[in-house]
Formats: structure tokens, C-alpha cells, sequence
């Protein structure tokens, strides 16, 4: 479904990206893993053209996506659940998921995408018309997964979705994400916690200082003491 | 006390003018951070279209109020093509430079329309058509002219309309959701440069509306009319804080309350010191302005 090929990505004269490649199965979920400055967030910048790479191609669908605009790549069916959530704090929570469906012009049909939220997030429908700002961390999450999912996408890539939550709040995002998954959605996880991201997808890469090292089953990579020793603390 | 209220109503004409230049530094502050200095020049090309679309179509139409609105909607239209094109050549290759960059590019973008101007319209005063004759109205011991009520009630009116464009429709969720966070809106599909262009382009039809509302009541114009008023509403605009849509209201009513009470009740000479001397203190005690949040940039 989608296809890394030799990307490489610089800012400025730093290479971020060198020579990126791998790919994501229709209906799966892969992850991606690394330490802090490894490159993952890079990675998805550059499948959605927010950053640049200067060589190499992304493939989804098998249509050349890069140097294409990015709403344009959001209008094929790849959503992206940024770094720090970036709900539009400003707004309300149902403008955020209004705007997830910015590209549906159909009202029923929104209005249908909104129930399908509020049902995978309750907590969501309790606080529509608070301001996103006002939210807690994990509410935040929820709101930018919801807000994605609006734009019914194929492919969503989620980047650091635990990071700063709290155990059970992490278990309840992990717990969605697995709907989504179920509903015929792919995934592509990028993650710290490799421990986590390990047990809840079937595919995984390992990318240390912009490269990918390891690849593999998410099971064998869990296994292999390169990856435990970097990765799992053990 | 009706000397008092007298002041009053002319200052929140005054005021409502200077918001409606404010807006259009705020708007695009709040997608680009970009002070765009040439703002106050669109407005004196909206009073120059103004001027020569009057020539064109003042006694066609049947009324004229139908003929100031005619020219105040094409010339709208003018400056906001203007905008558009400004935005297009001058700003959108340069978005990825500094901020330094972008201001000098803004300074740069005002010189040439004011010189052009001079060149193109020439560099003397003209006169701007009468394009609503003047009737006195006087309530209790005020006098009113029919043409500052007509100018106050355009100007709340654009400012209304832009309120329920920016709060209550698609566009609107989408240029907030573009003045917040500029990769998250791409996110969303949301094409980010046509929201951009088109915060130009309200932006430069208001600068034009507040263009030809101020030659109906003062109308000589001239090619370097939209320094000062420029420069005013920018005062406005950061007063109220920047990037912020009701502080530039906010900050354009009180400018131009303070301007009338001083030269009403102390000496005109100040009038134009007045707006200075508020910048100089919003920025020594408050520099997000009243509504803004957050750090004001250094321009």
C-alpha cells in the first residue's frame, strides 16, 4: 500500500533521511521504531510532503506521491496524527473533527463520521463545544486520531501516539488504534516505546540516525538481543 | 456634554476606519506572521479606483447610494485582485525565508506602489467625487451628516459579515484552523495557499472599503494618503493584538476616540502623536496587546 524507495531527506546541510526503504501492507500494522533524533517523525513528514526529500521515491497505491502538495497527498486517503497531537487549540473539538472532514461535502455523511467518533471516543462528545486547548493530554490524542479519521483515511500514520500519556490512558489509545485497524484501516505506528509498539503491530523497522538497520516480523524483532538490548531495556 | 457626545460618534467613525484597515494587518499576520506594510497602501489604491470608477459610473445608476455601493464593491473587488497578485509575486516565493527577509520584502512592496502611484495617477491631490450629496441631520443639540452615518453603519457592517465569514463557515473554520498551525491545516486537506491568497484578498477589499468610506467624508486623496493611516491601523492592530480579529476592532475604536479627544479637547497639533505615543506604551507594558496572547514579534 505504501512504499519507501531510497528516500533521502536533509534540513538544510543535516541528512535526516539516508536512503529510507520499506513498505506498509493493506491492512496491517507496522511500526516503526528508534531512539529520540533517529529520524521516524522525518519519515512521515516526508510521506505527507511536509518535508522535501531530495532523492528517492514514496509510493501509495502505487502512484508517486512525493512533491506533491500535501493536502493533496491528505486527499488520497493518508492521514497523519502529528507529533504533539497539533489539535487546532483555538477551535472547539467538534470544529477539529469538522475540519478532519474538511474534503467531505456531503452533511449526512459527516454527521455519520462524527457518531463513528464519539463511539470509538466517548469522552470526545462530552466536551464538543470546549475549546481543544482545554483538553487533557489524552483527550488531546483522542481528539487528533478522531479528527484524522474524519477523512476516512486508508492509510494512518500515527506519530508518538503515547508519548507524555499515562499508562492506562496509552492502553486505551493502543485499545482504539486496534479498532481502527479492525475496521480495514492501515496503520504505519511510529514509536519510543518499543516495547509497546512491538506487541500491537505485525511488522517493524528499526531506523538509528536515519537509516533503517533491522527489519522484520514484529515478533522476531522482540526477540533479537540487538533490539532488546538497544530498544527494550532488558 | 453634547460637545462630549459630539466627539464620541466622531471618534467611533474615525475608529470604525482605522479597524477596517487593522483587520487586514491582522488576518495576515495570523496566516503568514508577516507584517505586511504595504497594506496601507491598498487602501489608498481602493480610494484611487474609488475615484475613477465614480468618473465612471456616478448618475448611471437610478440612486446614489446604489452608485457609492457600485464603486465601493468593484473597487473592493479591484484591491482584492490586487492582494491576491501582491500575495502571489511578492510573498508566497519567500515564504521560507526569515522573518527579516519577509519585512524588508513588505517595506520594499509599499515603496513601489506608492511611487507607482505617483507615476501612474500622478503625485498631486485629487478630488473625490461628491458621490453622496451632504445633508445636515441634527438630533437635540448634535449634528450628524448623512454621510458619517452612512460611512459608520458600511463599516460595522463589513466587519460583521467578515465575524460571521470567519466563525460561521467552511472557509472560515479553515482559515483559523491555517492562522493556528499551517502544516496541521495541510493535514486536513485544507489547501493552505488558496486560504492564504484569500486572506489577502478580504483583507485588501476592507483596506479598500475603508479607502473610499474616508474620501466620502475627507476627500482629497493622494498617492501617499495610506502611510499615515496606514502606519495608524497598524498601531490598531497591535494595540488590540495582533493576529487577533477583535483587538483590531478594539484597537481601531480606541485610536480613533483618542485622536478626536485630543484634538478635540487639547490641540490638534497632537492627533497624529496620539497614536504614536499608544504604540510606544503598548509596547513598553503589554506587547501582546489587550486581546493578543503570548509574545508580540519584534518588527
Amino acid at each position: 500500500m505504501l512504499e519507501l524507495k531510497n528516500v533521502s531527506t536533509r534540513y538544510g546541510a543535516i541528512s535526516a533521511l539516508t536512503d529510507v526503504s520499506f513498505s506498509v501492507a493493506k491492512g496491517e500494522i507496522a511500526t516503526l521504531i528508534g531512539s529520540n533524533g533517529a529520524g521516524k517523525s522525518t519519515t512521515l513528514r516526508s510521506i505527507m510532503g511536509l518535508a522535501q526529500p531530495h532523492a528517492g521515491e514514496v509510493l501509495f497505491e502505487g502512484k508517486k506521491i512525493n512533491r506533491m502538495p500535501t493536502h493533496r497527498i491528505a486527499a488520497l486517503g493518508i492521514a497523519l496524527v502529528p507529533e504533539g497531537r497539533a489539535v487546532f487549540a483555538n477551535l472547539t473539538v467538534l470544529e477539529n473533527l469538522e475540519l478532519g472532514g474538511y474534503l467531505q461535502k456531503d452533511s449526512k455523511q459527516l454527521k455519520k463520521d462524527l457518531e463513528h467518533v464519539y463511539v470509538l471516543f466517548p469522552r470526545l462528545k462530552e466536551r464538543l463545544l470546549q475549546m481543544a486547548g482545554t483538553l487533557s493530554g489524552g483527550e488531546q490524542q483522542m481528539l487528533a486520531i478522531g479528527r484524522a479519521l474524519m477523512a476516512h483515511p486508508r492509510l494512518l500514520l500515527l506519530d508518538e501516539p503515547s508519548l507524555g500519556l499515562a499508562p492506562l490512558v496509552v492502553q486505551a489509545i493502543f485499545d482504539a488504534i486496534a479498532v481502527i485497524n479492525k475496521e480495514g484501516t492501515t496503520v504505519l505506528l511510529v514509536e519510543q516505546n518499543a516495547n509497546l509498539a512491538l506487541r500491537r503491530s505485525q511488522n517493524a523497522y528499526v531506523l538509528e540516525t536515519g537509516r533503517i538497520t533491522m527489519r522484520g516480523t514484529s515478533t522476531e524483532l522482540a526477540r533479537d538481543p540487538r533490539v532488546k538490548e538497544a530498544y527494550l531495556g532488558e | 456634554m453634547e460637545s462630549f457626545l459630539q466627539q464620541l460618534i466622531n471618534g467611533i467613525s474615525l475608529g470604525s476606519i482605522y479597524a477596517l484597515v487593522a483587520l487586514g494587518y491582522t488576518m495576515v499576520y495570523g496566516v503568514l506572521r508577516l507584517i505586511n506594510f504595504a497594506h496601507g497602501d491598498i487602501y489608498m489604491l481602493g480610494a484611487y479606483f474609488g475615484y475613477y470608477l465614480s468618473r465612471l459610473i456616478q448618475g448611471r445608476t437610478p440612486s446614489h447610494l446604489l452608485d457609492a455601493a457600485v464603486v465601493m464593491f468593484l473597487s473592493m473587488l479591484g484591491c482584492a485582485l490586487v492582494g491576491i497578485v501582491m500575495e502571489r509575486l511578492a510573498y508566497r516565493p519567500v515564504r521560507r525565508a526569515s522573518r527579516l527577509t519577509l519585512l524588508i520584502i513588505a517595506i520594499g512592496v509599499s515603496l513601489l506602489i506608492e511611487y507607482s502611484s505617483q507615476v501612474i495617477f500622478g503625485a498631486d491631490p485629487k478630488f473625490f467625487p461628491q458621490l453622496i450629496p451632504e445633508t445636515q441631520i441634527h438630533m437635540g443639540g448634535l449634528i450628524l451628516t448623512n454621510q458619517q452615518i452612512i460611512v459608520l453603519f458600511t463599516a460595522l457592517a463589513l466587519m460583521v459579515l467578515l465575524n460571521l465569514f470567519i466563525y460561521r463557515t467552511r472557509t472560515g473554520k479553515a482559515m483559523r484552523a491555517v492562522s493556528f498551525n499551517l502544516d496541521a491545516a495541510k493535514l486536513m486537506g485544507i489547501n493552505t495557499d488558496q486560504i492564504i491568497a484569500l486572506t489577502f484578498a478580504l483583507g485588501s477589499a476592507l483596506a479598500a472599503a475603508g479607502g473610499i468610506l474616508v474620501s466620502i467624508n475627507i476627500p482629497g486623496i493622494d498617492p501617499l494618503m495610506g502611510v499615515m493611516t496606514g502606519l495608524k491601523a497598524f498601531v490598531a492592530a497591535v494595540l488590540g493584538g495582533i493576529g487577533n480579529i477583535f483587538g483590531a476592532v478594539l484597537g481601531g475604536l480606541i485610536l480613533g476616540l483618542a485622536e478626536v479627544m485630543v484634538s478635540g479637547y487639547g490641540s490638534s497639533t497632537y492627533r497624529d502623536a496620539i497614536a504614536f505615543l499608544i504604540l510606544i506604551a503598548i509596547l513598553l507594558f503589554k506587547p501582546s496587546g489587550i486581546l493578543g496572547k503570548g509574545q508580540v514579534e519584534k518588527v
